[in-house]
């Protein structure tokens, strides 16, 4: 492999880690809910701009991170409770568009709370790049690297070994039975909207340092884990990941090779290629195992 | 044990029950028999709280539980085995089992899940299965199972034997016989009014949402209406 090609390759995979992220957001939401929440954006957006401005403030960096991330957290439990748990006897569609206005709110706050400039997170670890085998490589996409695969292997563990995972899990394939062993649906969606804003402010938090991040920076990340999510196979989440490092991969070296003009085309050429051609996705299986 | 009072419930504005009077005493297997769309399967539906009542009276052991949540019903000791079996079926028979003690404390569950293995031996080669490929017959087993993960003390049966082929059928209402020896309290609705009525000790006709006919099992089998009607006589 070339330098030049393995100089994409790196880039693509750090963008496809963050996709993935927001990716496994729209899916633990999808699961819970049969929701598609278009806010999931937003909590990127939250979690970058929460860590940036915390930081500015004299904040120690990892502390910034952290309550960023907790930040976000709350606002994915507070929209789960006060928008959608209130319109739970809405049907899907009107809950989606529930998501859309919430997001709109969430960009227009975080106008009046911080403000409409690009706002920068220093890296963890120092902006000298890494030379691996020609390609040069900021250490801090090896950082968005090793969270992506750390919180790929939490989530695995808190959906195959505990008990409100496996609880949340058996509410995505049986709503009924998941009432009538004792599961209380209700918290299952608190929880995942919960659960995906934290993925989603750790994504934001990884990407800030890279390319900065602004009130409206959650928009396109959050259209490119959809794209992602619904490439892999909405609501498999090895299909998240696979879906938004095939994503990333996709759109860097579509940049590298034929024009950076291309690159956001790329994301939802793919998307409409999937829902052509295979609706299911990638790892996807849920529409036809319906009976 | 359980006592239903004038018990009314709609889909939006059509009605499904109108004015139930029904109770199961403690240790009794009491069966419900009707036509489709007479509403069976919405009456267990309200009793686990998973359908709300318009009107009427559920008492459960003395208690009031007419808008108790379907997990506190669960926690009290009314489990459901729903229509159509609904396992989980992507995972394990072992998680769909511990999903059923989900509201038991965990130290009973591995002596749960012996005793539901022992019940149904042939779960215990599945065991790291998904659920979803098993036979139907042992599916119904593991829906079975699961709810009896919960320790109920009101076991609420939902068609357990639909679409079984009739060795499956008998060895189902097997099970549920040594259930009800084993001095379960079972409310069973089952399409297979026949094989119902014969290890009910008493059972009800509900007719599009009202109780027409009530009295022993044996008694409802030689009824006429009922021969004619549910027995195909």
């Amino acid at each position: 492999m070339s330098a030049e090609s393995l100089q994409f390759v790196a880039g693509g995979l750090t963008t496809g880690a963050i996709y993935a992220l927001v990716a496994l957001g729209f899916s633990i939401i999808f699961n819970a809910s049969g929701v598609i929440n278009f806010a999931q954006g937003e909590f990127v957006m939250i979690g970058g701009m929460s860590a940036a401005t915390l930081f500015a403030s004299g904040m120690a960096l990892p502390v910034a991170i952290a309550c960023a991330v907790g930040a976000a957290g709350i606002v994915g439990l507070m929209l789960a409770k006060f928008a959608v748990g209130r319109a739970r006897r809405a049907d899907v569609v009107t809950l989606i568009i529930i998501t859309i206005g919430a997001s709109m709110l969430l960009r227009g706050l975080a106008q009046i709370v911080w403000d409409k400039r690009i706002h920068a997170l220093p890296s963890l670890s120092g902006h000298r790049p890494v030379e691996l085998f020609g390609a040069t490589i900021l250490p801090q996409s090896l950082w968005v690297l090793a969270v992506t695969i750390a919180v790929v292997a939490m989530l695995s563990w808190f959906f195959g070994q505990t008990r409100l995972g496996k609880a949340m899990l058996a509410t995505s394939y049986n709503r009924l039975a998941a009432e009538l062993v004792g599961i209380d649906v209700r918290i299952v969606l608190l929880a995942s909207f919960g659960l995906a804003a934290v993925l989603g402010a750790i994504a934001g938090v990884l990407i800030a340092p890279i390319t900065f991040v602004s009130y409206d920076s959650g928009v396109m990340l959050g259209l490119k884990g959809f794209a992602a999510a619904i490439l892999g196979g909405l609501g498999s989440f090895p299909g998240a990941v696979v879906g938004g490092l095939t994503l990333g991969l996709l759109e860097s070296l579509a940049a590298g090779y034929l024009s950076s003009a291309y690159k956001d085309v790329i994301a939802f050429v793919v998307m409409l290629a999937v829902l052509l051609v295979m609706p299911g996705g990638i790892l996807g299986a849920r529409t036809s195992a319906r009976v | 044990m359980l006592e239903v009072t004038r018990l009314s419930s709609r889909y939006g504005r059509i009605p499904a029950l109108a004015g139930v009077d029904l109770s199961v005493g403690r240790g009794e297997l009491v069966a419900l028999v009707g036509a489709n769309g007479a509403g069976k399967t919405t009456l267990l539906r309200v009793l686990s709280g998973v359908q709300p009542a318009a009107d009427g009276i559920v008492r459960f052991e003395n208690s009031d539980i007419t808008g108790a949540s379907p997990r506190q019903r669960v926690r009290m000791g009314i489990v459901q085995v729903p229509e159509g079996r609904q396992v989980f079926g992507p995972m394990t028979v072992d998680d769909n089992l511990r999903l059923g003690a989900f509201m038991r404390p965990q130290r009973e569950t591995n002596a749960g899940l012996d005793r539901v293995y022992a019940l149904f031996p042939a779960l215990t080669n599945k065991r790291r299965e998904p659920a979803g490929t098993l036979s139907g017959g042992q599916q119904q087993m593991l829906a079975i199972g699961r709810a009896l993960m919960g320790k109920p003390k009101l076991l609420l049966l939902d068609e357990p034997s639909m679409g079984l082929a009739p060795r499956l059928v008998a060895e189902i209402f097997a099970t549920i016989r040594a259930l009800k020896d084993d001095a379960a309290t079972i409310l069973l609705v089952d399409q297979n009014a026949n094989a119902a009525l014969s290890i009910a000790d008493r059972a009800y006709v509900l007719e599009v949402g009202r109780i027409t006919l009530a009295g022993r099992g044996d008694e409802l089998a030689s009824h006429p209406r009922v021969r004619q009607a549910y027995l195909g006589l």
